[in-house]
C-alpha cells in the first residue's frame, strides 16, 4: 500500500471518515487534561509568578504556527510536482488553522510580555518574523479566494508558500541568529539535557500533543469540506452545460 | 476550584480567554462550513439524480 493512494479523493474521504472520531476524541482528552493540569495543578514560577501558566498556550501554538507552514510547504510541493489535488486542498485547509495558531502565539506573547518585559510589543527578531508569518498566512488565504481557477490558485499559492517558508524558518531560528532580541532562547530544544522542570514539562507535553491532534482533526474536517466543495462546483458546472 | 493566580490573575485569565475563544471559533467555523457544503452537495446530487431518472 502506498501513501499516494490517499491522493485519491474517494480513498481520502473513506479513511478520514473512519479516523476523524478517534483523532478528535484524543485531541479533546489531551487538550482538556493538559490545560486543566497546567492551569490548576502547577506551581507559580519564582520569577514569573502565575504568568508561567501561559506557557501551555504560547509554546504549543508557536510550534504549530511554524510546523503548519512546513506541512503546507510539503503538500504544496506534492501538488507542484505530482499534481495531486487532495494535497493542494490539504494545504488550503491548513492555512486558517495556522493563522489562528500564529495569532494565539502573538497575542499570548504580548499579554505575557506586558508585565514581564514592560511592553506589549518589541521589534525583536522572533516577534517580527512571527508577525510576518501571520501576514503570509493572511496573504495565502486571500490568494486562494482571489483566483477563480482552482488549479491556478493552487499553483500560485504553492509558490507563495515556498517564499513564506523563509519566514517560517526564520521564526524558528531567529533567537539563534540574533542575540539582541528581547525574546529568550527556545523553551524546548533537543540540545539541552533538561529544558524546563518536570512539574511544567509533563502538562506542556500533553498540551503540545493536544494542539497537534486538534490540528490533524481540523485539517481532516476542512480537507473533506474542500473536496466536497470542489465536487459541488463540478456538478453545478455540469448542470449549467446540460 | 479556583487556583490563586496572585497579582497576575488578569494577565493569565486574559491569555486563556483569548486563546480558548480563538480555538473554539476555528472549530465552530470549520464544522459549520463543513455541514453547509455537505448539505449543498447532497441537495445538488439529489436534484441531478432526479433529473437523470
Amino acid at each position: 500500500m502506498s501513501i499516494w493512494e490517499y491522493a485519491n479523493p474517494k480513498k481520502f474521504m473513506q479513511t478520514s471518515s473512519w479516523a476523524l472520531p478517534w483523532v478528535a476524541g484524543l485531541a479533546l482528552i489531551a487538550l482538556v487534561t493538559g490545560l486543566v493540569w497546567g492551569f490548576f495543578f502547577t506551581p507559580e514560577d519564582y520569577k514569573q509568578g502565575s504568568t508561567v501558566k501561559i506557557i501551555y498556550l504560547h509554546v504549543p501554538s508557536a510550534m504549530m504556527a511554524i510546523n503548519i507552514w512546513v506541512m503546507m510547504l510539503v503538500t504544496s510541493l506534492v501538488w507542484l510536482i505530482r499534481r495531486h489535488h487532495v494535497s493542494a486542498l490539504a494545504a488550503k485547509a491548513a492555512a486558517p488553522v495556522g493563522m489562528v495558531m500564529t495569532l494565539i502565539a502573538l497575542v499570548t506573547g504580548a499579554i505575557w510580555g506586558q508585565p514581564m518585559w514592560g511592553t506589549w510589543w518589541e521589534w525583536d527578531p522572533r516577534l517580527t518574523s512571527f508577525l510576518i508569518l501571520f501576514l503570509f498566512y493572511l496573504g495565502y488565504m486571500a490568494l486562494w479566494e482571489a483566483i477563480d481557477n482552482p488549479d491556478t490558485a493552487a499553483d500560485l499559492t504553492g509558490v507563495l508558500c515556498l517564499v513564506g517558508s523563509v519566514f517560517a524558518v526564520l521564526s524558528r531560528y531567529a533567537v539563534n541568529f540574533w542575540n539582541q532580541g528581547l525574546h529568550q532562547g527556545a523553551t524546548l530544544s533537543m540540545d539541552k539535557e533538561e529544558n524546563i522542570s518536570d512539574v511544567y514539562w509533563y502538562p506542556l507535553l500533553l498540551c503540545i500533543a493536544g494542539f497537534i491532534l486538534l490540528f490533524v482533526t481540523l485539517v481532516l474536517i476542512r480537507t473533506r469540506t474542500e473536496i466536497r466543495a470542489r465536487r459541488l462546483k463540478a456538478l453545478e458546472a455540469r448542470e449549467r452545460m446540460a | 476550584m479556583m487556583t490563586d493566580l496572585g497579582k497576575y490573575a488578569d494577565t493569565v485569565l486574559a491569555a486563556y480567554a483569548v486563546s480558548i475563544g480563538l480555538l473554539l471559533a476555528i472549530v465552530i467555523w470549520s464544522l459549520w462550513k463543513g455541514a453547509r457544503v455537505k448539505r449543498a452537495l447532497e441537495a445538488q446530487e439529489t436534484r441531478m439524480g432526479r433529473r437523470n431518472g
